[in-house]
């Protein structure tokens, strides 16, 4: 247990790290972190290295494991399995799964082409963004493994009931016809050697980090603004605790922004400091990533409007409920 | 030689393509590269992850930048 917590604070919370930018910042800087300035100052630094750090580790690690699940074979994982089962193995597929959406939508065509049932891909495609290893890890970081594997178990949940809708709702009709037009050829995935795996593994960090960079210098920026000279009467007054409109408000404003879970995270860190509820900076979290403006034109050139509204409603309206639940019990996990 | 570069535009799209270009010139051939970033024409290759290098019309690599030696057997 004690070895386990050891892990837990210098492996993923950074201790070593938050007490050396503190030596740095007071003594080389001669900035007291209980001020104002050297806290925001320390906030950034520290959150940067720590972000950066975590991320190059943690996108190895998961590309390595999604080397060994190409799109083939979880077409064909997928497809050997029906109804709800076929929804919670596509939402867990989802997890280990591209970081862009630019790649998931030709995932998309390849999975509905080869005849896999609509909900199941709706399955995959609402997890693939929202729940990642990564994002997990950066939550037991950032606050703690409860909230974490909550999070996790309400994005699979959110996933499989999205499927399960959209697959009710018939929606077939709303595919762009060229997506079934012509049949795919089945491809056999090829076998890589662990030379091939880590190349692969690293190219996807290099590609993540020079995607992601600036939205993390930019998240970080606005978490130490809010942490230390944005007034906590101005923030709960927006979106506190006792408002009923603060979940709704927060993913309202997530919804159409682009950014990555990895620059988000610090601003959900920040608001929960200044007395935000905890459901209302996750369900911010969540709609930012799970959803945005070029992602949704992406997938308006594969699926119809009709469909494309009824995802979005779903996915909006999941956050929104699962904002609330987290808000309701969050004194189970602070 | 004909190569196609299939993606919709990823970074990693254009890192295949200089990549490509380099290695046909350490081998001194003559290449004409297209990128394809039409969903629908890349969907007629079959291909699911991108991006994609076609050679002369058949699918080499998808999904993954290959290594400066692999590229180099790919082109010849």
């Amino acid at each position: 247990m004690d070895i386990f917590k050891w892990l837990n604070s210098q492996l993923l919370r950074m201790d070593w790290l938050h007490g050396l930018v503190k030596v740095l910042v007071e003594d080389v800087f001669k900035l007291p972190t209980s001020k104002q300035l050297g806290a925001s100052v320390h906030f950034f630094i520290y959150d940067v290295i720590k972000i950066f750090i975590l991320l190059s580790v943690l996108i190895f690690v998961i590309s390595w494991i999604q080397s060994y699940f190409p799109p083939e074979r979880t077409k064909r994982i997928l497809g050997n399995m029906t109804g709800l089962k076929a929804k919670l193995m596509g939402a867990l597929l989802g997890t280990i799964t591209p970081f862009c959406s630019c790649s998931s939508i030709p995932l998309f065509i390849g999975f509905t082409n080869a005849g896999l049932p609509i909900g199941v891909t709706f399955a995959f495609l609402i997890s693939s963004p929202l729940v990642d290893l990564a994002s997990v890890i950066l939550l037991a970081s950032i606050f703690n493994w409860p909230i974490a594997i909550a999070y996790v178990i309400t994005g699979i949940v959110l996933a499989v009931i999205g499927g399960v809708i959209i697959s009710k709702a018939k929606m077939e009709q709303y595919i762009e016809g060229f997506v079934l037009k012509n049949k795919m050829a089945t491809i056999e995935p090829e076998k890589l050697s662990n030379q091939e795996r880590s190349r692969f593994a690293l190219d996807q960090v290099e590609d993540v980090f020079k995607r992601v960079w600036p939205y993390v210098l930019i998240g970080v920026g606005i978490g130490a603004l809010i942490h230390n000279w944005i007034p906590e009467t101005f923030i709960t007054g927006m979106i506190g605790k006792n408002h009923w409109w603060s979940v709704l408000v927060a993913t309202l404003l997530g919804v159409p922004m682009y950014a990555d879970i990895f620059g988000t995270l610090p601003i959900a860190e920040a608001l929960v400091n200044k007395g935000v509820g905890l459901g209302t900076a996750l369900a911010f979290m969540m709609s930012v990533t799970a959803l945005s403006l070029p992602s949704l034109i992406m997938l308006k050139k594969v699926i119809k409007t009709p469909l494309l509204v009824l995802f979005t409603g779903i996915v909006t309206a999941g956050i929104i409920i699962i904002g609330y639940l987290f808000n309701t019990f969050d004194y189970l996990f602070i | 030689m004909e190569v196609k570069i299939l993606g919709t535009g990823c970074p990693k799209c254009k890192k295949l393509t200089e990549v490509t270009e380099q290695a046909a010139k350490e081998l001194g051939i003559e290449i004409s590269i297209e990128k394809v970033t039409d969903l629908e024409k890349i969907l007629s290759y079959s291909v699911m992850s991108t991006p994609a290098l076609v050679v002369n019309g058949v699918v080499k690599v998808a999904g993954r930048i290959p290594s400066h030696d692999d590229l180099k057997k790919m082109l010849v």
